[in-house]
């Protein structure tokens, strides 16, 4: 289980972008391709622990889920895999691993609100 | 407070393990050596697949290995009877290994010494395979024992690993290994995946592996030399 890890290097990534910006973090939204490697209830649940006592307690992580997307060298267009367990087009059935999309952890957006001025 | 609003970042959460990663790809590829980095459940048999390719590269090759545990040194004390230099990274309660250990594990080594350099994963098919580590190949290794479907229950270890082995093949037809639904399973999560069936024990298919690897350091070297 390295979805801890995972999720500290979330937090981290996004204090450094709220505190560049010089907002506060409410949500973090999160591309998680199903080839990352990560477990996505894990990581929910890591995130709960790896965001206290830190400038993002009480922020939500939404995690969008990304499909893998291959090359079909026959179609020769992009498709969407219907499985992990079959690297092979949907439609034509052609065995590959020109993989598009899929690989993704990525933060991707924040949604913030300004810094109270008077303190 | 004000409205919330969305703004845009885009930050790979493993950038920087990334990019220590591609740092040691390159001091690697400079350096000529050949790095081979192996995955497996606990219990495959990694450790004495590894020792029997030091042992049998060992009088040809320069070679070495970092090795992955998460409490002992025991594996490091196997492999250093092959007589390659070995080293032990103990991750703690950590299930993987990060490029940033590798980079504190080979400070001092002289790595254009090296021909062969190969790393040691903990025991572990799932969290490894978010790690870029540098290295030139990754290894799968599965043994007969674990069950023809492994590869479909852990698609992304496989699909992210660029060669399998499939070890303890002295077993095999005490567990009624079934060599083409194996076969089948690793080419559905990883087309054209090259795949070793042998037995570090017995010796079988040993040498097939060791012409492969040679291959492979070759085209490495001629690659780092264009």
């Amino acid at each position: 289980m390295h979805e801890l890890s995972i999720a500290m290097g979330i937090v981290e990534a996004a204090t450094e972008e709220a505190q560049r910006r010089g907002v506060h973090v409410s949500a973090v939204h999160l591309r998680l391709g199903a080839l990352s490697g990560v477990v996505k209830d894990a990581l929910l649940f890591s995130y709960e622990v790896a965001r206290e006592d830190t400038p993002l307690a009480g922020s939500k992580l939404i995690v969008e889920d990304v499909p893998v997307v291959i090359l079909c060298p026959r179609c020769n267009e992009n498709k969407t895999l219907i499985s992990l367990q079959s690297f092979t087009c949907p439609d034509c059935g052609t065995p590959t691993m020109n993989i598009v999309r899929g690989k993704e952890l990525e933060v991707f957006a924040l949604e913030v609100e300004d810094e109270e001025v008077s303190k | 407070m004000t409205e919330p609003r969305l703004v845009e970042v885009r930050r790979n959460v493993l950038k920087q393990n990334d990019v220590i990663a591609r740092a040691l790809r390159e001091q690697f590829r400079s350096a000529g050596v050949f790095v081979v980095s192996l995955v497996s459940s606990p219990g495959s048999g990694k450790t004495t697949f590894l020792e029997k390719v030091l042992t049998q590269l060992q009088p040809h090759y320069r070679v070495a290995a970092l090795v992955g545990d998460l409490a002992t040194e025991n594996d490091a004390v196997r492999l250093a009877r092959s007589k390659a230099p070995v080293k032990q990274i103990t991750t703690g309660t950590l299930c993987h290994l990060e490029a940033a250990m590798v980079q504190n594990a080979l400070q001092g080594w002289e790595l254009n010494q090296l021909d062969y350099l190969f790393m040691e994963n903990v025991g572990n098919l799932v969290c490894p395979s978010s790690y870029d580590l540098g290295e030139s190949l990754r290894l799968v290794l599965m043994s007969v024992t674990e069950g023809e479907d492994k590869p479909l229950k852990y698609p992304t270890i496989f699909n992210s690993s660029d060669v399998a082995v499939i070890t303890k093949n002295e077993l095999a037809a005490a567990v009624e290994f079934d060599w083409e639904t194996a076969r089948k399973s690793i080419e559905a999560v990883r087309p054209g995946m090259q795949i070793f069936r042998l037995s570090a024990k017995t010796g079988e298919g040993m040498q097939g592996f060791q012409d492969f690897l040679a291959q492979r350091l070759a085209e490495h070297r001629a690659v780092a030399h264009t």
